[in-house]
């Protein structure tokens, strides 16, 4: 970081979201510099279209998951891994009823939103149960969503009976495409009301300021009459629920239920968007737009690389280089040199 | 006499950032000698043994042992370990899943063709703990033994591997009676045999029973070095809370004597939670400022944290006001108007990452419920009337409360507890850790509080502070509530004579008895 040259300038640097905008404006930045037309938005048969609709539009179900991580972050200062296997089974669940049972439809055999509620009940149960392991038995949440990570893609196999189940109806593409002529994705729309609700939920009532407190200090939370164990088992829920509605659009937009491959090492993306955001990943204090910023300089970057011709095999090298960069720079290490550089100041406010 | 001399540690010194651990130690131990380290949390008992076994590194000072003509440094525990000074703790550090020989002979097997000789590890296991009359099988995984045996074992292997100095840090705390007695059977072999015994131990009792000489540390430094027979209990806990006797002026309470008793607040009845604190029974009036006294580990905040909820009761009634309740958490016990200002004040009390604003306004935020939160500006009034009535010295009210110093950060959980406006406040060792200045403005306020009619239970291991405010002082022991002190009981002398239990005080104890059952 620079020598700071006068107070704005430090107010803005020592932002929570300094570091992600500064993330994201270095991938756009890249973008500028490798593909001129990068900014370029069009309307081809009267949808948008361009890279940056599509990093928006492909974000979608990141952004979902990044919020409900940030929660769990947030509470029990570890991850849920299983979210991308959740995803499949909710995609599975709302396939399968859709399509009545059988491999391919191509009319519905039940109301799409009987389909889409079932789909969230059961991710909603993976939450709880998940929530279980790490609020109530005490299990370390990566290994508790171990199983479910391990587990959730051979449970959504069981629901499809091993097939990729299709349901071609137009009304089913519906969240995954676009709504009758208007030329914003769905998934778009998905993403932003998911941010908003939840937003909400925070700000109108006290459940981001439990999280955090319970996060940062769970025994000093406890003895001021937080209970913990609740708070803690309800993020995981939320994110199950949200790993719901991610699975569903994922699998509207391919309008089938593929267990092998919905959300697919998304767990990993979320995990990443949630540090990129400036996040603490051992809980306490959480910025969820901070997330949200993360999610999609995840999926610009992604984009990015595809746009520079880079393959799908090669892409998790690049995508470990941004992760070690962004690991070193929130280690307790990088930091001290970096307050150690402004040390004057840096003692005066620990002596004080 | 000095060539008996085994261990001589001379000016020991060591400093951490901020603290100076240890200024200036002697200790020194004989041959055949059971030594008990006495001092109160934090006088650096388990500092100075750390510098003996090369965890710490010697910083000032010198070590000398018996038979060795230079001055020992010990980097590692190893190291000491290979010039005789073994360190067994409270936690057996033992493999529970193998075998109590596998154990002794661990990390040192006997081979033979290069292969471990199982045959003379078992012969070799039997006869060490035939000759310490250890009652434990070879064969037997350690973990299904008893924790004495299991401690018992840790004692021979350092003994096996020529230990002459051998240290035991707590190793009674989680050892019921009958497996103490079987350790200092123990202890006294050893003794017999020549080695060293240096004895870390809260237990005054047992320091009584089996030790020979006795050093006493306070705040890093050295008190004193005395034989058993010549320091009186009394004494002894004079010297560990740094009140020598004659200095013990009478400071009466500035309260005289709270006059007609008002109604009860709290009414427990047999309340105990079991393996921390003892069936008892305490009655507080309103208004009344209750001080609880003891040593360490005697019981004091776990009495506090059964009414409180903090600890689930596992027995026992509990009234407050005159009506039955059911304490099974903190919120219960919020909800019935109580607070609880915890000892351990960076584990149990601030959330260091989150506001001033956010840690005054938790505690009542958390009483209201998720679905009623406070209104920003609700939030901004409260803390900021806190900020300025309790003088809280910070930048402004959304820096991290783990920014400011410790007073400050004692005073913004006063300051939550206060906003709850409750009826009944806890406050376990306030003013520890904190600067003299406002250790007498806490003080102050909780004289205020209960001059408004708020009842307070007051913790303290200065037993002045506690002369100052309060008007009744119970005592603990082990567990145990030996004795409520009030009106002219209350000084100093009387006190510590009811911590020490001394039985040359019979009569001291007996009307400690009467009182206790009064109430």
């Amino acid at each position: 970081m620079k020598k700071t040259t006068g107070f704005d300038w430090k107010k803005i640097t020592h932002s929570r979201f300094f570091m992600p905008i500064v993330c994201l404006l270095l991938v756009l930045l890249v973008n500028v510099i490798q593909t001129p037309n990068f900014f370029a938005v069009s309307i081809n048969n009267g949808v948008l279209y361009g890279y940056l609709v599509d990093i928006i539009n492909r974000a979608s179900e990141l952004v979902i998951l990044a919020v409900g991580m940030t929660l769990v972050t947030a509470s029990s200062g570890g991850q849920d891994i299983s979210v991308g296997a959740v995803m499949a089974v909710a995609a599975s669940i709302c396939c399968q009823i859709l399509s009545g049972g059988a491999v391919s439809t191509n009319t519905l055999m039940a109301p799409i939103i009987i389909a889409f509620i079932a789909a969230l009940v059961a991710s909603m149960i993976c939450g709880a149960f998940n929530g279980f392991l790490v609020s109530v038995l005490g299990i370390q949440p990566m290994v508790a969503t171990l199983i479910l990570f391990t587990a959730g893609r051979g449970i959504a196999q069981l629901v499809t009976k091993g097939q990729i189940t299709y349901v071609r109806v137009d009304a089913y593409k519906v969240m995954g495409g676009y709504i009758g002529k208007c030329p914003i994705p769905t998934p778009v729309f998905f993403a932003i009301g998911v941010v908003i609700v939840v937003n909400l939920i925070l700000k109108k009532t006290a459940l981001g300021l439990y999280i955090e407190s319970v996060g940062s200090n769970g025994s000093a939370s406890r003895l001021m009459g937080l209970n913990s164990t609740r708070i803690k088992f309800l993020t995981y829920v939320i994110l199950g629920l949200l790993s719901g509605i991610a699975g569903v659009v994922a699998s509207s937009r391919i309008y089938s239920a593929d267990a092998n491959n919905i959300g697919l090492n998304l767990e990993m993306d979320a995990i990443l968007a949630v540090a990129l955001g400036g996040n603490n990943l051992s809980g306490g204090k959480f910025n969820l737009v901070g997330s949200v910023i993360g999610a999609y300089t995840i999926q610009a970057l992604t984009t990015t690389l595809y746009a520079m011709k880079v393959s799908a095999d090669q892409l998790p090298v690049y995508k470990a280089i941004v992760v070690i960069i962004i690991v070193v720079l929130q280690s307790p290490t990088f930091q001290k040199k970096i307050r150690a550089m402004r040390h004057g100041k840096a003692v005066a406010v620990n002596a004080g | 006499m000095n060539d008996g001399l085994l261990l001589s540690m001379r000016g020991i010194s060591k400093a951490f950032p901020g603290v100076q651990a240890l200024l200036n130690v002697d200790f020194s131990l004989h041959k055949g000698e059971i030594h008990a380290l006495m001092g109160e949390n934090g006088a650096g008992k388990s500092t100075l043994i750390k510098v003996l076994t090369g965890v710490y590194e010697l910083e000032s000072g010198e070590i000398r042992l018996d038979g060795i003509d230079h001055p020992v440094v010990n980097h590692s525990p190893q190291e000491a370990q290979t010039n005789g000074i073994s360190t067994v703790y409270q936690e057996v550090n033992l493999c529970p899943n193998l075998t109590v020989a596998e154990n002794l002979f661990l990390g040192r097997q006997p081979k033979k063709h290069g292969l471990i000789d199982w045959k003379t590890i078992n012969r070799k296991s039997s006869e060490i703990l035939r000759s310490l009359d250890i009652s434990a099988e070879p064969g037997k995984p350690l973990g299904e033994c008893s924790l004495a045996i299991q401690q018992m074992i840790a004692i021979a292997r350092a003994v096996d591997m020529q230990c002459r100095v051998l240290i035991l840090d707590e190793p009674t705390s989680s050892l019921d009676d009958e497996e103490v007695e079987k350790l200092f059977a123990l202890m006294r072999k050893l003794r017999g045999e020549g080695v060293g015994i240096i004895f870390v131990t809260h237990f005054l009792d047992q320091v009584y029973e089996v030790c020979d000489r006795i050093t006493v540390l306070r705040n890093g430094e050295l008190v004193g070095d005395y034989e058993v027979e010549k320091l009186p209990r009394v004494q002894l806990v004079a010297k560990m809370l740094g009140k020598e006797f004659d200095d013990l002026a009478d400071i009466k309470s500035e309260r005289q004597g709270s006059g007609a008793a008002t109604e009860p607040v709290i009414e427990a009845k047999g309340l105990t939670h079991a393996g921390t604190i003892k069936p008892f029974d305490l009655t507080i009036n309103q208004g009344e400022i209750i001080g609880l006294t003891g040593l360490l580990g005697s019981g004091r905040s776990e009495l506090v944290r059964t009414i409180y909820g903090a600890d689930r009761p596992t027995g026992g009634t509990l009234k407050v006001k005159g009506k039955a309740v059911n304490i099974t958490k903190p919120l219960d016990a919020m909800k019935n108007n109580m607070a609880y200002l915890p000892e351990d004040r960076k584990r149990d009390g601030v959330i260091a990452d989150l506001s001033v604003r956010e840690n005054i306004i938790l505690a009542l935020q958390a009483k209201r419920g998720m679905f009623h939160l406070m209104s920003r500006k609700e939030m901004e009034e409260a803390a900021d009337r806190y900020i300025n009535l309790l003088e809280i010295k910070t930048p402004d009210r959304e820096k991290p409360v783990g920014s400011l110093s410790g007073g400050n950060q004692q005073k913004v959980i006063l300051g939550r507890w206060l906003l709850t406006n409750p009826d009944y406040l806890i406050l376990d060792e306030p003013t520890r850790g904190i600067d003299i200045g406002t250790k007498t403005e806490i003080q102050k306020l909780v004289l205020k509080m209960a001059d408004e009619g708020k009842t307070v239970t007051f913790i303290s291991s200065e037993i002045e502070e506690m002369l100052r405010t309060c008007s009744r002082i119970a005592v603990l022991r082990d567990g145990l509530k030996v004795g409520e002190l009030t009106g002219d009981d209350l000084t100093q002398v009387r006190i510590m004579q009811t911590i020490a239990g001394n039985q040359t005080d019979k009569e001291a104890s007996e009307t400690d008895g009467k009182e206790g059952a009064d109430v």
